[in-house]
């Protein structure tokens, strides 16, 4: 009999025995800038969210991407046992207590769900070299090395950069913007000669004939294949292997609530975010903004943040970027 | 004329009157949240955004830009009645407004804030109606030499302009950009001067040190020399707004300086903040009488007010059609926008044109429709100063620690607030500006990301900022600014003519 219910419960998903449900307005924090990334997918959950009426309480954004995201993390770190606040977090959970001795780990905070995979894209401007391999050439050749423009310093674009430096011989000069969308101006008005924007950084310039994409930084192409530019499809770009460069890296966007609170309201959530996955909104922004789609939670997820942890501690201490 | 036809249709889109009632309601609201120290436009669209979601994009942003003109209006509200500057750029509009309104003359310093900013807006409007799409490829020419050289040149022309003894500047200047400092450092990914605590991990926020260094130390000296707000005496009617009407025409060249200040700035992202201090240090240099500033001169309110404005509007140009938003309403304009799917950046124009235009035929009718309402209302925010300071003084205490605090939610704001208080007396005291300090401090670490990235990019070569006509010019200007006093004074010295006596 008891075997039987928890079939039914893990059958009909977790809420089944909830009873728990935000009584105050839930927030999303988002450890970055307005209209970087995670902001743009805050803001779609929260319109989702609203939209499809899947909460009794409102939601709000609320942006806390001071010291590079820090803010956040420690924000969510000293809410201890407040369920009315979900963290939408990158890499930067790993990336961050290695980089600048943050006191922080994810491991204090209550894994949710994660709700994508976000892809890396190696751009030039549409007046550069139209291949990776002429790209790699007119590298080595400048007398100047080649300025790569990304966001923050020691972070996924950096480290991008350092990999893409061993694996071609070329040498970049990195420089650090604030945000992606910065990066991607910069880009297009020839002060940089090149990025190593998410998709959705770059997506309009690109559509704008502004930019090129080169290669991405994964094992398999972008699935989507409907035609984002006029001749051009996300899954057109060739992967940076098939090119010859074999460096690849995705970035988890997951969600977490703070530290120590009850199963009940973690498995409110997991519903919650679950049930935002299947909305329209939710599968719109993921083929507009070519993000891989995933959906992992409990154990799987715990399993993927360690192992996504180890890869991406090795790759800071190979590039050097751990603080000693 | 391909602009003029799209501008009458975006009119078309907004003049029904469920729009018509939607701006209304922004711009009450916006006036209401910018009037409530560091609430402000960016606190007041955050919270109303998500009430836009069921709307159509085009009513959603209208009423959300009309908050944004109304907490505009109301900022220049508290900066002149209570010396709190509700937005950055309100900082120099406290110089000599805060003076005119304890003279008496608060309606008058109202009137001249709320006028300054309608001209300066509609000539940024104007701007953004005809030259769109040649401004947004000047943008780009923007890299990192070129926005240090913007910023060295704010610094300098406050050096080289300041009435000030030059050494308490530069000492103002120096602990501003020490603070700047305090938090992560985005080129290198290191922590600096946060001593392990996870409060100063942010960095120390602009309006929190505001909010303290000028309202908080208003009220520590007030309570000292046991004034009254004096404002009993101000005669408010619709006499005072047609006087100070009657006198524009005398200010043209104040007002154009300004506006052009303002447009030039705007276009380049954050360029609103070293606006509205330029237009005032400007203002201050050309006058006759220089010496007249800071005590209560209605040009001091033209001048900083028509800037920001200018600059303030066109910064919606950058955002729309580059993505890069110009200050921290527009910022979370920006979130909006993605929201109902609009992705701003150069195909918004050509994809979008309803949306587009209907925002820029917006910003025509909320400007005006907000003045009629900012100025029928000036009676009943210049009357505020007739409640006895003992009845006030309180009350601007907790409003500036709500503000203080609902910028980043943070208790510890609230006691840096009251810790500025204190500088801001003692500074007050021993006749340090203040001014340098906030501008060091919100332009600090722009500034010195901009530096670095172009010495990165440049290889350590200095060359960098003289690269091209462009940033050479206004590299040069900056340093000729800075040295302008000395420079003046070799000018006399070999019989180059004073400016000529104005006839009359």
């Amino acid at each position: 009999m008891k075997a039987a219910i928890t079939l039914a419960a893990a059958l009909c998903g977790a809420p089944a025995f909830a009873g728990w449900e935000p009584t105050k307005p839930v927030e999303i924090v988002v450890a970055a800038g307005a209209g970087g990334a995670s902001d743009q997918m805050a803001r779609m959950m929260q319109a989702a969210i609203q939209k499809n009426n899947l909460m009794k309480q409102p939601i709000v954004v609320s942006l806390k991407g001071g010291a590079s995201g820090a803010e956040a993390l420690m924000y969510m770190k000293s809410s201890e046992g407040d369920p009315n606040k979900a963290l939408i977090a990158y890499s930067l959970i790993y990336m961050l207590p290695l980089s600048a001795k943050i006191p922080f780990n994810w491991r204090e905070l209550t894994p949710v769900s994660v709700i994508a995979l976000d892809q890396f894209v190696l751009w030039d401007n549409s007046a550069g070299p139209k291949t990776v391999k002429e790209f790699v050439a007119a590298a080595k050749a400048a007398s100047s090395p080649f300025k790569m423009g990304g966001t923050g310093s020691k972070r996924e674009d950096h480290v991008l950069t350092v990999f893409l430096e061993q694996k071609t011989g070329a040498k970049f000069s990195y420089l650090p913007y604030k945000s992606g969308g910065e990066a991607a101006t910069q880009l297009v008005g020839n002060h940089t000669e090149s990025n190593v924007n998410n998709p959705s950084e770059n997506l309009e310039v690109w559509r704008a004939g502004q930019v090129r994409p080169l290669c991405v930084f994964d094992k398999e192409r972008i699935s989507y294949t409907s035609k984002v530019t006029d001749t051009q499809s996300w899954a057109d770009i060739p992967t940076c292997k098939e090119e010859g460069v074999d460096v690849q890296y995705l970035m988890l966007r997951a969600m977490f609530l703070p530290g120590k609170v009850t199963p009940e309201q973690q498995a409110f959530y997991v519903d919650l975010f679950h049930k935002v996955t299947q909305t329209a909104e939710y599968k719109d922004y993921m083929e507009k903004q070519a993000l891989k789609p995933i959906f992992l939670t409990g154990k799987d997820m715990v399993q993927f943040l360690e192992e996504d942890d180890a890869t991406n501690k090795s790759l800071m201490t190979e590039a050097g970027f751990v603080a000693k | 004329m391909e602009a003029f036809g799209l501008l009458l249709h975006g009119f078309a889109v907004l003049l029904t009157w469920k729009t018509l009632v939607l701006m209304m309601v922004g711009l009450v609201l916006g006036i209401f949240v910018g009037v409530l120290p560091g609430l402000g436009g960016p606190n007041g669209v955050a919270i109303l955004l998500p009430l836009t979601f069921t709307m159509d994009p085009t009513s959603a942003i209208v009423m959300l830009s009309c908050i944004y003109w109304g907490a505009l209006f109301g900022g220049a509200i508290t900066s002149i009645l209570f010396n709190i500057p509700g937005e950055a750029w309100s900082v120099a509009t406290t110089f000599d407004g805060y003076p005119m309104a304890q003279q008496g003359r608060a309606a008058e310093a109202l009137t001249a804030a709320f006028t300054s900013s309608f001209i300066g807006s509609l000539v940024a409007v104007l701007l953004i109606t005809f030259l769109a799409p040649m401004i947004s490829s000047f943008a780009l020419k923007f890299g990192p030499p070129e926005f240090f050289a913007v910023y060295l040149l704010t610094f300098c022309s406050f050096v080289g302009l300041g009435r000030e003894a030059k050494h308490k500047t530069v000492i103002s200047m120096s602990l501003g950009l020490l603070l700047a400092g305090v938090g992560m450092d985005t080129v290198s990914g290191n922590l600096r001067m946060t001593f392990g605590s996870s409060e100063l991990l942010r960095g120390i926020n602009f309006l929190v040190a505001v909010i303290g260094l000028f309202g908080i130390s208003e009220i520590l000296l007030t309570m000292e020399e046991r004034l009254a707000l004096r404002g009993h005496a101000a005669s408010i009617s619709l006499r005072v707004v047609l006087s100070v009407w009657k006198d524009l025409p005398k200010y043209w060249v104040t007002l154009v300086r300004s506006s052009f200040i303002g447009c030039w700035l705007g276009i380049t992202p954050g360029g609103a903040i070293a606006a509205s201090f330029m237009g005032y240090n400007l203002a201050k240099r050309f006058a006759k009488d220089p010496e007249s500033f800071g005590k209560g001169r209605i040009e001091g309110v033209f001048a900083p007010e028509t800037a920001a404005h200018a600059s303030g509007t066109s910064a919606l140009l950058p955002m729309l059609a580059l993505g890069i938003p110009g200050s921290g309403t527009a910022a979370i304009l920006l979130g909006g926008l993605m929201v109902w799917g609009l992705n701003p950046g150069p195909l918004l124009f050509v994809e979008h044109k309803d949306f587009v235009w209907g925002l820029i035929a917006s910003m025509y009718l909320g400007n005006v429709v907000g003045l009629v309402l900012v100025l029928t209302t000036v009676p009943i925010f210049a009357s505020i100063l007739r409640v006895p300071f003992a009845a006030v003084a309180p009350m601007i205490v907790v409003s500036c620690a709500i503000g203080a605090y609902a910028i980043q939610n943070a208790m510890f704001d609230i006691w840096l607030m009251l810790g500025f208080g204190v500088v801001g007396y003692v500074f007050k005291k021993i006749g340090i500006p203040l001014a340098p300090f906030t501008l060091a401090l919100v332009l600090g670490n722009r500034a010195e990301d901009a530096f670095r990235l172009s010495m990165i990019g440049a290889g350590g070569n200095l060359k960098v900022f003289w690269s091209n006509g462009l940033v050479g010019s206004i590299t040069t200007l900056a340093i000729v600014l800075l040295f302008w006093p000395v420079i003046d004074r070799l000018l006399r010295c070999v019989g180059w003519p004073r400016r000529a006596k104005p006839a009359a």
